[in-house]
């Protein structure tokens, strides 16, 4: 199919809270396969967008459509399963589980998704080939992530991103805690195995440099508008 | 999975659980060791005399008779004379019958007059026999035995002089008729250790020169024309009867019972010592309730921990949210935490009450005369441990359902 990852159209969402925080995006896609880099600061509605996309807030109005499903639509429940279906999340901050190796770490969305865990014929091999061809050293699988060292770690949130080939990758500034050289190697392989599993991905970053990679640029400010009550 | 993972989230906190763990592991120790103590406390009760098929009095409540007769607590209304005794003896379903004649005392002690046989016929704890620490039975007329908790107490050995006191509480002494210690007993946990036994003729000879409660004035007998004297009593307090076959204890209880010519009461003893627990047994109600308190309190305190650790893992339930778990997984992930907690306290409770028994259990014989016994857990026990693992769940909902609220709100992003 190649039809969209992601459709966004005529997205309106508002904070019922004291901030009075309104987003708008009238229209944005991305290609199945198809890998876009979203540019913008924080404070510029990042956050909020890719909670909208991941489907852990509701749009006002608007819809969402993700691998041909409307997420919109879904009820709390079906959201929650869906995003453990067809989206792997890559954090800022890797948001491992510290006391759990490195191996169920990356088994985790598995258990949540009876899709993607059809997909992997022997998870626990398909979890330590994904970090060996993330480049994590071998017997590291069975550390427990607190261990890990930062750079490890974020092979690790790659590779649970990644098993089981969900449609759509997203990954929120995962480049930040990197140097300049570890960044050039981590994105290398990031698009290889994203390629490899069909995914497409979608990053959110302040750093242009990184831009030359990725199949689109797009700068948040292009599709997104915010406003904030005079309060704030 | 969710199991090792939550295992695994348990151990990477271990010092907060392991004090919970800790507490209501005490707590259940305690718990079972209570109950452990009453069905122990209640098994000694019921042992405190045994093989004896009826004990013989004068008439009055069956409570009471066994009460002064075993126990050596309050006093007998009236006597049982001695023709009626061995009008009793002489019957054919009587296999032995050992009299007891009480109302003197030793200090704090009862004094007991009896037959030699005594020493035969009084078991305890399913069919114990009475044995010497250290000397002998009865043999001469002013000798006597005593209890190991008197000899503790008043630190007698063999070969010591006691002067009983004529009534309970007294100050009239028996000084002219002295008795010697001729055997300590060993410790049985049964009223025998608190008991100066002496021979019944000995408490006619005292009693010689006394009539009705008051010395005689002026009379004193000399010790050697006593021992000429015939000193066959003319009343006892009570008896305790064996019968030749258990099939006849009834129809000889029957028939002490409408015995013409004296109101006598004969009871058994298994009968009168449950009707005794009953009235007892209310403070062991009041010790499984408070034990029961903190099993309640520890479980309490685990609650307050999963509250308080919440917040600090809230990244932790937004990580699992991000990975599509529901909220209601998170739920389902406290209370398992909470279940596992609980079951792994109640387990080290029980673990920790077997050591304690083993290790203790002589100790609590020698000291208290009761014999707890290393049984394998009872169905009573087990089910107080799924008791308690149903009451962690219970108590963990709360926490938990804040969890799943604050999951709702913090969705998969926790700024922190």
């Amino acid at each position: 199919m190649s039809g969209s990852a992601l459709t966004l159209a005529g997205l309106l969402h508002q904070y019922d809270g004291g901030g009075g925080f309104t987003l708008r995006c009238p229209e944005f896609s991305v290609a199945a396969g198809e890998s876009v880099l979203l540019l913008g600061e924080s404070g510029s509605g990042k956050s909020t967008l890719l909670s909208l996309i991941c489907g852990i807030l509701a749009p006002k109005e608007g819809r969402i459509d993700i691998a041909a499903t409307e997420l919109s639509k879904l009820r709390p429940a079906a959201r929650d399963a869906f995003r453990a279906e067809h989206i792997g999340v890559i954090f800022q901050q890797f948001n491992l589980l510290p006391y759990a190796s490195a191996q169920d770490n990356v088994l985790l969305p598995l258990h949540f998704s009876s899709a993607r865990r059809a997909r992997v014929t022997d998870p626990p091999a398909r979890a330590r080939a994904l970090l060996a061809a993330l480049g994590l050293p071998e017997g590291t699988a069975a550390v427990a992530a607190r261990h890990l060292s930062v750079g490890q770690q974020q092979r690790v949130a790659v590779a649970r991103a990644l098993i089981g080939a969900p449609e759509l990758i997203v990954a929120d500034e995962p480049t930040s805690a990197l140097d300049a050289t570890t960044q050039g190697t981590f994105l290398d392989l990031l698009f290889d195995q994203c390629r490899a599993a069909g995914s497409a991905l979608l990053m959110v970053s302040h750093d242009p440099r990184i831009g030359s990679r990725f199949d689109r640029v797009v700068e948040l400010a292009d599709i997104v508008t915010t406003e904030r009550a005079a309060a704030a | 999975m969710i199991f090792r993972l939550a295992f695994a989230s348990l151990l990477a906190r271990s010092l907060t659980v392991g004090m919970t763990v800790l507490s209501i592991a005490l707590s259940v120790a305690l718990f079972l060791g209570v109950e452990k103590v009453r069905t122990g406390a209640r098994a000694s009760f019921a042992d405190t005399i045994s093989n004896t098929d009826l004990i013989v009095g004068a008439r009055s409540g069956s409570v009471q008779l066994l009460l002064y007769s075993v126990f050596r607590i309050g006093n007998a209304t009236n006597n049982v004379t001695w023709e009626s005794y061995q009008d009793i003896a002489a019957r054919p379903e009587v296999d032995w019958i050992v009299p007891i004649s009480l109302g003197d005392s030793h200090r704090q002690f009862r004094v007991m007059g009896t037959t030699a046989e005594f020493f035969e016929r009084y078991k305890f704890r399913g069919g114990r026999d009475l044995a010497f620490e250290d000397g002998r039975g009865l043999e001469d007329l002013y000798d006597a035995v005593v209890g190991a908790d008197v000899a503790e107490t008043l630190g007698y050995s063999v070969g010591d002089p006691i002067v009983v006191s004529h009534g309970l509480a007294s100050f009239t002494e028996h000084a002219d008729q002295p008795f010697r210690v001729a055997g300590v007993l060993e410790k049985t946990g049964t009223p025998v250790d608190r008991t100066v036994i002496v021979s019944l003729e000995a408490i006619e000879a005292i009693h010689v020169d006394w009539q009705s409660g008051g010395r005689i004035p002026g009379q004193s007998t000399p010790v050697d024309e006593i021992r000429q004297m015939e000193l066959t009593p003319t009343a006892i307090t009570a008896a305790l009867v064996g019968t030749e076959s258990r099939l006849q204890i009834f129809a000889l209880q029957r028939w002490i019972n409408e015995y013409p010519e004296e109101p006598l009461l004969a009871v058994l003893p298994g009968v009168a010592l449950q009707e005794l627990w009953a009235i007892v047994g209310v403070a062991e109600t009041a010790l499984i309730g408070v034990s029961a308190m903190v099993v309640v309190t520890a479980l309490i305190g685990m609650m307050a921990m999963i509250f308080s650790s919440l917040n600090e893992r809230r990244r932790e339930m937004a990580i699992f949210r991000a990975m599509g778990a529901k909220p209601r997984t998170i739920l389902g992930l406290l209370v398992l935490e909470a279940a596992l907690m609980a079951a792994i306290g109640a387990l080290a409770g029980m673990a920790l009450l077997y050591a304690a028994l083993a290790v203790g259990r002589p100790l609590i014989d020698a000291a208290f005369g009761l014999w707890l016994p290393l049984d394998p857990p009872s169905l009573r026990e087990l089910q107080t441990l799924a008791a308690v693992i149903a009451v962690a769940v219970i108590v963990s909902l709360l926490p938990a359902l804040r969890a799943y609220r604050l999951s709702l709100a913090d969705g998969m992003m926790v700024r922190t």
